[in-house]
This record gives structure tokens, sequence and C-alpha cells, in this order.
């Protein structure tokens, strides 16, 4: 199996394989992104995040089956992401249990991953696994997401378009969603919308996005549009497709969609970059110094700040 | 940095809807530190494998309580071969009589693993032979 030549020929046992040696950090999945780099880019990238089961699986299955049907299909890629216990380093990834509709669809690949360990490192492994799959040709590409933490943050900057999934009655996670999801929302999704409260929640998303007009994106154009949805009946996703797609034209003809691209190419090189120097500056200095160097800090003898730049004018 | 997990897919094929020993086990590695892709009930023998490539796993858990062992598990291990997969390890578990077990073995299941089988067992074998690889 030639990874590099059998992903770009769709080959999902390749694919499969690389993400694998993304995930692990293995040092070919590093030769194997710089080759297959200038194949990516066409994927249209789009992030659906919410709290725990606010059906953010069962609506990807349902938006997967979607572009597969529309007059010209679309081939599909979707990357569930699921939190690793802290306390074992294992994780239970069961997002697949309501994607079943889309298994035998040649046209459709879905991984799950764990966040394993950092932050930085989950949005980077993430951002890797999409762009295996956009060079395989897959050409919209679904990550899913739960919660509302940093990491979302991060992967909703990967996305073009990022969906957030309320569901009705969750009062005090509408509270939450002000501290930093508004930001991220371009569409918002309120699913179940067979229970009851489901028009209240649209109301109060509504009421939010008034209060929030100078939001980052509406201060560009685009207000998020609020859609209700029946995932489990497939209610609301043609819409939802729709606004999708409305998005995505918006961020195209504004211009918007080459200035999120540079954005996140900046982030992700800035990260990378920030990364390999601080390795590399880090394996000059000796464990000795480093931890007489803590050590002072500690007592109090040096700040931080003139003992980072007394520690890097000594080592340059 | 980054390290490799065992990536173990638990799958319930067959039409049994009891799948709570399944989830058990699928507890039960998670907290050995594996990643467990857990599928769900009533999965086709076509499913399984679809997900076991997708998710590149090196363990394939197939939990069957209803007596269709005999017929699902080679269909199982035939279409992973037909798929070119041939480095995954295929355990069962499940109500399996003593009989069938030579037959099972015979098409390349190493662990079957009956009710009530201590999950540190099933811990144990897998990450036995997954290090031996
Ligand atoms: N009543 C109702 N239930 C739904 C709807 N959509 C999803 N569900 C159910 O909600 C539960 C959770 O759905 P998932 O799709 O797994 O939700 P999720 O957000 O992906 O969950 P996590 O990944 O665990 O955060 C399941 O039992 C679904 O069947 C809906 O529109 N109406
Ligand atoms: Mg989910």
């Amino acid at each position: 199996m030639n990874l590099i030549q059998d992903t770009l020929n769709r080959d999902r046992r390749a694919i499969a394989r690389l993400i694998s040696h993304i995930e692990n950090g293995e040092p070919d999945a590093r030769e194997a992104l710089a080759v297959l780099y200038p194949h990516t880019g066409r994927a249209y990238i789009v992030g659906v995040t919410g709290a725990p089961g606010t059906g953010k699986s069962t609506l990807v299955n349902e938006l997967a089956k979607a572009y597969r049907r529309l007059d010209q299909p679309r081939t599909v890629g979707i990357i569930a992401v699921d939190p690793t216990s802290p306390f074992s380093g294992g994780a239970i990834l069961g997002d697949r249990i309501r994607m079943r509709d889309l298994a035998g669809d040649a046209g459709i690949f879905v991984r799950s991953m764990a966040t394993r360990g950092s932050l930085g490192g989950l949005a980077r492994a993430t951002a890797d696994a999409i762009k295996v799959l956009d060079a395989a040709g897959y050409e919209v590409i679904f990550v899913e997401t739960v919660g509302a933490g940093q990491a979302e943050v991060d992967i909703a900057k990967t996305a073009y378009t990022t969906i957030v999934v309320e569901a009705p009655g969750l009062g005090d996670e509408i509270q939450a969603l002000k501290a930093g999801i508004m930001e991220i929302a371009d569409i918002f999704v309120v699913n179940k919308a067979d229970r009851e409260g489901a028009d209240s929640t649209v109301a109060a998303i509504r009421m939010m996005l008034d209060l929030n007009h100078a939001s980052h994106v509406e201060g560009q154009g685009w207000r998020p549009p609020v859609c209700k949805t029946i995932a489990v009946r497939g209610d609301g996703v043609p819409a939802l497709v729709e606004e999708i797609e409305a998005h995505s034209a918006f961020l195209r003809e504004s211009g918007l969609l080459g200035q999120r691209e540079r954005e996140r190419v900046t982030t992700e090189f800035e990260y990378l970059l920030h990364e390999q120097l601080m390795r590399q500056f880090v394996s000059r200095v000796s464990p000795e110094q480093w931890d007489e160097l803590i050590e002072r800090i500690v007592r109090r003898e040096v700040d931080p700040y003139t003992a980072a730049e007394k520690l890097l004018r000594e080592m340059t | 940095m980054a390290e490799k997990k065992i990536r173990v897919l638990v799958a319930k094929p067959g039409l049994d809807g009891h799948d709570r020993g399944a989830k058990v086990v699928a507890r039960a590695l998670r907290d050995a530190g594996m990643e467990v892709i857990y599928t769900g009930l009533r999965q086709t023998p076509e499913m399984i494998v679809e997900a076991a490539i997708q998710e590149d796993v090196d363990v394939v858990g197939l939990s069957i309580l209803s007596g269709a062992h005999m017929t699902l598990v080679p269909r199982v291990v035939n279409l992973l071969r037909d798929n070119g997969v041939d480095d995954v390890l295929v355990v069962v578990g499940g109500i399996i009589p003593d009989e069938d077990v030579p037959a099972l073995n015979e098409i390349g299941v190493r662990g079957i693993f009956g009710p009530g089988t201590p999950t540190q067992d099933i811990v144990e074998f897998i990450r036995r032979e997954i290090g031996d690889r």
C-alpha cells in the first residue's frame, strides 16, 4: 500500500491508515501531508458543534444524505470528534451509531477521532485529517465536535461554515452560548423541533443575535439564520442545506472566503512555527539549567519576564 | 507527544436487541486506555467491515447472542479478507457453544469470550495479541 498515491486514488484503507499515522504523530505522515498539500483546498468544510446529545450526529447523517441526493451529488467526508477520558486516555466514539444510513455509499467516508492530548494537538490532527479527505477528493467535509470549549473555536476556524446545534429546553445552555459560541456560529440549528419549546429556543437565539449585531460575521454582512430541524425524520434538512450553500456563496462573493483561508493558514503556520521553535530552543537548554531557572522564579529571585529575556540572550 | 492507541470496533451483528454486554466491554476497553468505536445494534457484516476499514481499527469485536455466530462470523472474516484487511484481530463475545469453537479458531478467530468473562481477561488478551505485532 502506497499511502500517498492510494489516498489520491481515494482508496479507503490508505486514507484510514494515513489518518491513523497523523493521529499517532508518525514521521511518514508529515511527508505524506507535504506531498498531498497541493491537492488540498478544494473541499468545502462545515463544522457542526453544540452541547452533548443535541442531535449533531443525526443531523450530519441527514446532511450527508442530502448532499448525496443533490442533482449534482457531492461526495462527503465526515470527521466526528469525541473527548478522550482524562483518566484512562481511552475513549468511546459513538457517533457512527447515528450514521448507519451512510453505510455502503462509496461517496461517503466517516472517521471518528478522539481528542487525545492537548487542544492545539486536536485542532492540528483534525485539520490534517481534513486535508487527507480533501486530497482524496471528498467535496464536502463535516466536522462534528462536542461542547463549546477552545477546541470548538479552533476547529471552527478550520471550517468555512460553522453550524451550532441547539435543542429545546436547554435554557442554561443558551446562556452558556453567549460566552463564546455566538461568535463562531454562521448558522444556528434548533434541532428536536418535535419537542416542546422549540419556538422559544428560536426566539431566544434571535434575541441574542439582535443584542449582538456587532458580532464579527454580522458586521461583515451576514446575519446567522436560525433553522428548525427534526433530524430523526430529516425535516428541515433541505432548508439547512440551502443556508449552507447561501453562506458559502456569501463568503465567495464577499471575498471573505479567501480572508478566512488566509487567517486559518496564518494560525496554523504560527502554531507550527511556535511549536518547532520551542522544541529547537528547549533542546539546547540542559534539564539542570531549566530546573534551576524555574526554581529561581519560584523563589522570587527573578521574575519570569527577566528570566525569559536572559535565557534568550544567552542562547542566541 | 502523540502515541499509538489501540483502536477497537465493537459491533453487534444480527438481529438480537441486547447490547448491554457489548457496552460493558466497550467501557472496560476505554478504561484500559483504548479507543472504542461503538456502532450500535443490528449491524450487517458489510457495515462492520466498512467501519473497520474507515476507522483503521486494530481489533474487531463482535458481540453475538442470537446463536447466528456460525453464519455471521465467517461472513465478517471473509469480507475483511476480500477487502484486503489482513492485519485485524477478530474477537467474538457471546454465547458460543464449545463445539463451535474449533471451527471459529479455524477461520482465524483467536479470542472467544463467553458470558461472564471478566473484562480484564479481554483487555489482557487484546493487549497481548496487539503487542505481539
Ligand atoms: N425527538 C428527537 N430526538 C432526536 C432528534 N435528533 C436526534 N434525536 C435523538 O437525540 C439523541 C442524540 O442524538 P445524537 O445525534 O447522537 O446527538 P449528538 O449531538 O451527536 O450527541 P453527542 O455526539 O453524544 O454529543 C438520539 O437518541 C437521537 O435519536 C430530533 O430531531 N428529535
Ligand atoms: Mg454525536
